[in-house]
Order: C-alpha cells, then structure tokens, then sequence
C-alpha cells in the first residue's frame, strides 16, 4: 500500500488506461493533412455559372480544369432546369428547410438536383447532430425500415453459411451479404448463402461480395440479387487508383440492371485519406462529390457512412457527427441508403451504441450495411458494429424505444430447427449436384454451432473443390431450384423460384427496394412520407408485440410460481405460529423483529436467494450472541421497510426493533426516531449474506444494550443492481402491499425452526 | 398500358401487368413455375430481364423524378442485347489505363452503335474518351 502513495499520476488514469475506449487512436484535427471533418484547408466555395446551357465553372473551378469527377457531376447529374434556382438559396435556408417538417422531401430531392457538392456539403455542415438526425428520419427514401446481415464464417464452411443464413433470415434481415477469406470460394459461398436465405421465407435478398467480373458471372448463374460493391472515390487519384472510373463505374452500374440484379454503390467517408489522396479536402466534401457521382450514374442506392474508413473517421473531432451527414446527403440525393454502422469504429460499446442510435430510432432503408449476424471472429469483411455476440442488445435497443430496426426476435427451438432445415437442405444439394458429401457428425456440429471454432466441417481446402466444381460445371440456380425440389424441399425451392423471378420485371431495381411478405416495396410504392408526428413509419401494434417479445421476461405469474417452488422447503424449516395480537415488551434485553406481510407466506427466498428461515435463524443467532432475544411480529398495516422497523421498535422493550421485508431489505430502528432516521439499513438485499444478517441482529442487540456498535457495511461491486433485480422486486412488492390492511395491528410469532434444518 | 408512358400507379409490374413482364424468350411470369423448372422447360435466359421490362422501368423512374436512374435503365436495356463477354470487354476498356489511346475507346463505341445499336452506351463511351484524354488516363498501369 505505501508503495501506491508515492504514484507520480492519479491513479484513475490507469483505471481509465484500462477502458477498451484507450485502444481507440485518436488524431489532431490538421485540415492542410486531410484530418478534418467539415473544414479542409482547400475546400472549394459554392458556385455555379451556366453559358449556353452548359456548365461553365463549378466550385470554383472552370470547365476545362475540371478533373473526370468534376466533369461527369456537371454532365450526370447536375439538373440545368433547377440547378439556377437552387443555387441561389442561402445555404442556411436549406439547412433550415431540411429540418422544417413543413417542407416536403420531394420539394428538397428536387432542389438537390441543382446543387453542386461544395454547396450540398456546406448546407448541412450547418446542421448539428440531433438536426442531422432528424433530418435524415424525414429525408431516407423508403417509409419501412430495414437491416442487412454479414453471413459468412472463418472456413467458408458452406454448412455453417447455409445455417447462418437462415437463421438471418428468420431475425428479419431483408439483405445478407457474403464474402470469403479465400477469393476462390467464392461460388461455394453463393450457392450455401443462397439455399440458407430461402429456409423459412421468401424473398431475402442476397448478394456476394467478389471481384467485380465474377460477382456478375455469379449473379447471373442466379445465386445472387443485388451488388454493393462498385465503390466510388472523392479524388481522381484514388479512384484511379482504385482501379476505375465514374465511367467505368457507370458501365457496370447498367450492367448490374440489365441482368436485373439489384445494384447500389458504395462510398464512406475518409477512404481518400486512406489511400493517401485527400487533396487536403474534408471528408464531407469528398463524399458530396462521390454522392453526387452516384445519383448520376443512375444508382438507385448507396452504402455510405464511413463504411471501411469510419474506424479513420471517428478519429477526427466531428468525424461521427460527419458521418451521419454523409447519410444525410446520400437520402437529400434522394438515393437508397444502407447506412453504414458497418465496420466497428470503436472498441468502446458505448461509442457504438451511441452512433447507431438515430438510425435505430429514426429508421433507415438498411440501418447496417452489414449487421454481423455471426460472431466477430468469423466476419471475414472485419467486425460489425454490431455482431453475434451483441444482436440480443440491438433487439433491446428495438424494444426500449419502441424503434423498428428490422430485426425480430427469435427463439431457442425454432432457431435450431431452421439451422438444421438448411444444413439439410444444402447438405442434399451438394451431394445430388455431385459436389460434395457432407457428415452426419459435420451436420450436427454445424446444427449447434455458435461460430466455426465449435463446428467440424468442411476444411478450406474442400470448399475450393466445390467452388470449382459449381464454376466450371456451370451450375445455375435453375439445377438447385430442382435439386431442392427433388429432395423434398419444396418450400425452399419455390422460394427460391420466387426470388429469382423477380429480377423478371425488374421491379426491385428501383429505388430502396425490398421483399417483404412477397411483395416488392421501394421508394416508389412505400415512400417516406414524414411530415410531423403522426406520419411516416409507425410501428403498428403488431410490430410493437413482435419488438417487445424478447427472451427472458418476467411477470407476476413467473414470481409466484418460483416462489411456490421454495414453498415446500421453507414448511419443512420454519414454522410461523400466530399467537394473536402483538402486546408491548417489558424486557429490555429483546429485539423486535417485524416482518413483513408477505414474509414466510407468499414470498419464501430473499432477492439473494437465501431461504427466509435462514435469514430468521442468522437474525436471531446474532442477536442472541449479542446477549439479547428475539421476538418476532409480522406487521400488517405495511410493507415498507422504515415502518416494518419503527413500528418492532415501538413494541420493543429495548426500544430497539428490525424490520425485514420479505425481499431481504432490512433495517435495525429505535422507537423515538423519525422513520427514514433509523440506525441501520440493509438496501441492498441482492448481496446481503447471511452473516451480514447474523451481524445485524448482533448490532441491534449492542443498541439495545446503549452500546454503539460499527456498522455493518455490506460492500457492492457496482452491479447495476436495478437492472438485474428491480422488476422483480416490483413485482414481489406488489404481492406485498396488497396484503397490507389500513389500521391491521401486529401478530405475535412464534418461529420453530425444524431440527437439524438449517433453512436451505 | 398504350403508348403513354408509364407511371408510379404502374408499379410493381410484375403485380399490375403480369402477362406482360416476360422474359428474354416470350415466356410470361405465370409460366414461370417449378413444373417447367422439373421439366427442364425453364432456362436461365427466361430469368433475364428484357430490355421492355427496363424501358417500362425507366419510365417509372422518371415518373418519380429519378431521371439519372431513368437514363441507367435506359442503359441497361441497351445492354440486355449485348453479349456477356462484350460487357466485360467494355468495362475492361472503361478502366484506368486499359485503353491505349482515345481510338481504342471510340472504336468499341462503334461497334455498340453498329452491332447493338446502343446508341446511349456508345455516347457514355465517347463522353469517357474525351474526358480520359484530357487528364491523361491513357497511361499504363500495369
């Protein structure tokens, strides 16, 4: 100890050096570097001049300095028949307009189309968080909220993929996403991601992030529906460098469409930083460029929100309050946007939840682009925000707010049943298409695993064989809709049918589309439609049932019965003799005891589990080693602890009583004092031993004597004591005060503990 | 649906206008069934969308304001009648570097005007040409 006192630091700095907050690196804003949010050093001024219909300079830069992004912004997707008008607004006036609830989103989507990114960025830097927030809840595309799920897993185990995948879709993930530690799996993925996410219901969409060709090749073998990975870049030297072009972007942007797969493109902020070509531009500038980029290639969508570079974001002062804005401009752009809340920015779980929440409570058309919905370690993109381990939290979060985050929750026994409904499904496809031959022991141990550590599968080496297999087989979608069919997985196959169809009509390419109870909604017949309370998405009551439905909760009922189980225990202890109504005592050596009325009748165990005989039996060893007797009363007029004890003590000829609520909540009062005054309480009943109790009873007998004895101090170790105990002892309480008579006088008791019993 | 172009009112497709979404063989969405799949009557190419369902598409799209996505769909339908490996050609070419020179851009443009008659393709490919010239994207990369 001594040595502590001679600490050259305070030493909560070592406490707080401990937080996994500190493996978070944070950086100094330097504008001239690229580390600034809202404010490079060489940002461009709004601007825009118009000669002969055409766009003559744009933030300041004229026409024939434009670089390939300037130059395909002005020719894609600046509207010359607004661009004036909108142009002329202050941008404070749009700042403002985007938080009015009064001004329809498609009177600012349209004005958008008019403005130049300098102008967009500097319109909503003006914005604080909460009005980013807000206005992201009003200007998102799509009315119902939706989520996306990461399926994959450390092995490419395509079993445990097949079983992911279902279990994804029975949370309520409307999009899964794959991809693959090794490039060459890549099929195999498709194929068990595809038959997992049609186990249960219709129409999840999927997809498989690969290399840009091969993703195409499998999307039109039919595994796949929609795409997310054509990324765009705020500087021309990282798209080059990224190995692109808006144009080349644009290319597959309709190659995507004319195969009628589903296709957004992706951009987040400080990916330029990453690459090491900022420009020393701030990132909301940057993404105002790749954003406007999108919206004229003709994406319906994007995935933005710092997305790979939100960990480099969050860095930077502002850099969270960022990227919401991003968000903000991705729906102002009016294009479908899976919001991020991907890659875990931090190690902090607070810094997470706190970042998610506006997405959570105001919705968004996929709050993650990318909800690890398997464990950290088998993400092979990286760890989510949110993943396995803490889905149950984002349920919560869902229930706490009564928010719509797209999830539902699931149940022990269905979630087995389904993983094994698509390990057999897969399991038949692989062994009838000549791919592979699954176990019986690699089934079960998928079945009932939690991650790929538990599992005995597949080893990396036998997916390649299968992915080859299913590549230069030329198997389609068409042979595993037969296969399924064939093997008895007939409600599989026509999901799987049904999901393929739709890329028929095309009807899911439009904006912010999704399946949901077989039927396309988007932007186009579910649109956000907020103008104030009591329009936009509401949860409805049976959305509300379905949130508040998770695991675990407690009723009055469920009190009762556990009670009833310590009941018969408790008779074969102690029995409690009424012996009529209490009178005053004359021996001043004796401690009252008044127990509550549910004491020994209702109620059997304290919050810390402890049979009441036990906690009787330590109160009176105590109090008889402290040289004084017990007697007991069960008060009937309360339950309330303070007056359990005054009104023992009021009948105590010491003057000394206990009162012990049936909880466990104890309190040592003397007869003069006011009833919240008393001389020792025991609040914290959740972590009250018996000793403490033999200890309490001890005390009272010291007070009883004029002694004044040490409190006793029953030590915490911090818990959140009212989130583990307090529903239940509301409930308890309520079974408590019920039994309460206004003006009912005290019983006598007489307490026999069972020989040899010990109460437990 | 006559010759007026479509609107919001007729979307989804496949729900107001089923017998008219077809795929790239003339086969309608209700014949699309698991008896043709266990037949072997259904193939890949009646899975692939037409370049009318995209058309139709488009119009929706401007119909809702969404001309940029509109112009993407018109592009597409293009494209539904352009060769897989064509597309990929294209694509390559687009990339930084891969083309040479502008010919080699304005060449592949002509041919989608000629061989396809994408004529919207060809001009996004003419518009990439001009732009790589200018910043000097004809350099090799690799």
């Amino acid at each position: 100890m001594s040595n502590s006192y001679d600490a050259n630091r305070w030493k909560r700095f070592d406490d707080w050096d401990a937080r996994p907050l500190r493996h978070d690196q944070f950086a100094v804003e330097d504008p001239e570097n690229g580390f600034s949010a809202f404010a490079g050093a060489a940002d461009p001024k709004p601007g825009l001049t118009v000669g002969n219909g055409r766009v003559a300079s744009m933030d300041g830069i004229p026409a024939a300095e434009f670089d390939m992004i300037d130059a395909f912004i002005a020719a894609h997707h600046l509207d010359m028949d607004v661009a004036e008008e909108a142009m002329a607004i202050p941008s404070e006036r749009l700042a403002r307009m985007l938080v009015d609830m009064n001004v329809p989103r498609e009177e600012l989507v349209r004005l958008a189309r008019g403005l130049t990114p300098a102008k967009l960025a500097e319109a909503v830097a003006q914005l604080n968080a909460m009005e980013i927030a807000f206005a992201y809840s009003k200007m998102r595309a799509r009315k119902t909220p939706g989520n996306q799920a990461h399926v994959t897993n450390a092995k490419d185990d395509p079993l445990q993929l097949a079983a992911d995948a279902a279990v994804a879709v029975a949370l309520g993930f409307d999009e899964i996403e794959t991809t693959m530690r090794v490039a060459r799996n890549s099929w195999s993925n498709a194929l068990a991601c595809c038959v997992g996410s049609v186990v249960g219901r219709a129409g999840t969409l999927f997809q498989c992030s690969s290399e840009e060709a091969e993703e195409l090749e499998i999307g039109m073998a039919g595994f796949t529906s929609y795409a997310e990975t054509v990324s765009v870049y705020g500087t021309e030297s990282a798209f080059v460098d990224g190995d692109d072009t808006p144009w080349s972007k644009a290319w597959l942007a309709a190659a995507y469409a004319s195969r009628g797969i589903k296709m957004r493109c992706t951009s987040g902020a400080a990916s330029e930083l990453l690459m090491g070509y900022h420009e020393a531009k701030s990132l909301l500038y940057l993404e105002a460029r790749c954003l406007c980029l999108q919206r004229g290639m003709g994406s319906q969508g994007t995935q933005n929100g710092g997305i790979d570079g939100a960990p480099l974001a969050s860095s930077i002062p502002g850099g969270v309050r960022e990227i919401w804005a991003e968000n903000l401009l991705a729906v102002w752009l009016d294009l479908e946007c899976a919001s991020g809340n991907d890659a875990r920015h931090s190690e902090s779980e607070m810094r997470v939840a706190a970042k998610v929440l506006p997405f959570l409570i105001g919705g968004s058309d996929l709050i993650c682009s990318g909800f690890g919905s398997i464990l950290k370690y088998d993400n092979s993109f990286n760890p989510s925000s949110f993943n396995g381990e803490e889905l149950e939290e984002f349920l919560v979060l869902q229930r706490d707010f009564e928010a719509d985050g797209g999830l539902t929750p699931i149940e022990d026994a269905s979630a087995l049943g389904l993983r094994r409904r698509a390990v057999d499904a897969l399991s038949h496809v692989l062994k009838d298409l000549g791919l592979a031959e699954p176990t019986e022991v690699m089934k079960r141990s998928v079945a009932v695993a939690s991650g790929s550590n538990d599992t005995e599968s597949f080893a990396p080496r036998d997916v390649a064989v299968i992915s080859d297999r299913i590549s230069s087989r030329g198997i389609t979608v068409i042979d595993v809709i037969r296969s399924l069919y064939g093997g008895g997985f007939r409600e599989e196959a026509e999901n799987l049918l049904f999901l393929v169809k739709l890329r028929v009509s095309g009807d899911y390419l439009q904006t912010s589309a999704i399946i949901r109870d077989g039927h396309v909604i988007s932007a186009i017949n579910d649109p956000n439609d907020y103008t104030g309370p009591g329009t936009g998405y509401r949860v409805s009551e049976a959305r509300r049932a379905e949130l508040a439905a998770i695991r675990n909760v407690l009723d009055r009922e469920e009190v009762l019965r556990r009670e009833a189980a310590s009941e018969a225990g408790e008779a074969r202890a102690v029995e409690y003799r009424t012996m009529g109504p209490a009178e005053r005592g004359a021996d001043p050596g004796e401690v009252v005891v008044g127990v509550s009325p549910g004491f020994g009748t209702k109620i059997f165990r304290t919050l810390a589990g402890h049979p009441l005989s036990a906690v009787l039996r330590a109160l009176r060893d105590g109090i008889e080693a402290g040289g004084g007797r017990m007697r007991v009363l069960r008060i009937r007029h309360t339950a309330d602890t303070s007056f359990l004890g005054l009104s023992a003590a009021r009948l105590s000829g010491s003057g000394i009583g206990i009162g012990i609520q049936s909880k466990g909540t104890a309190v040592i009062h003397q007869k003069d004092r006011l009833p919240h005054n008393n001389l020792e309480l025991f609040s914290n009943a959740p972590v009250t031993t018996l000793a403490h109790y033999r200890a309490l009873g001890e005390n009272a007998a010291g007070y009883a004597k004029g002694d004044m004895p040490a409190p006793v101090v029953v030590p915490t170790q911090g818990e959140a004591l009212g989130a583990r105990f307090h529903a239940r002892v509301a409930l308890t309480y309520a079974i408590e005060t019920k039994m309460c008579e206004n003006n009912a006088s005290p019983e006598a008791l007489e307490i026999h503990f069972a020989e040899g019993a010990d109460g437990g | 649906m006559g010759d007026k172009p479509l609107s919001v009112k007729d979307y989804p497709l496949a729900e107001t206008c089923p017998e008219r979404v077809t795929g790239h063989r003339g086969k309608a969405l209700d014949a699309l069934t698991i008896e043709a799949v266990l037949s072997g009557e259904l193939q890949m190419e009646d899975l692939r969308i037409t370049a009318e369902a995209l058309r139709r598409q488009a119009e929706i799209a401007r119909d809702a304001g969404r001309a940029a996505l509109g112009r993407n769909f018109e592009r597409a339908a293009e494209m539904t009648k352009v060769p897989q490996a064509v597309v990929m050609e294209v694509y390559e070419l687009l990339r930084p570097g891969r083309a040479p020179s502008k010919d080699a851009l304005l060449q592949a443009a002509q041919g989608l005007r000629e061989e396809y008659g994408a004529e919207a393709l060809a001009g996004l490919v003419e518009e990439a040409a001009e732009v790589y010239e200018k910043r000097g994207l004809f350099r090799t990369r690799y």
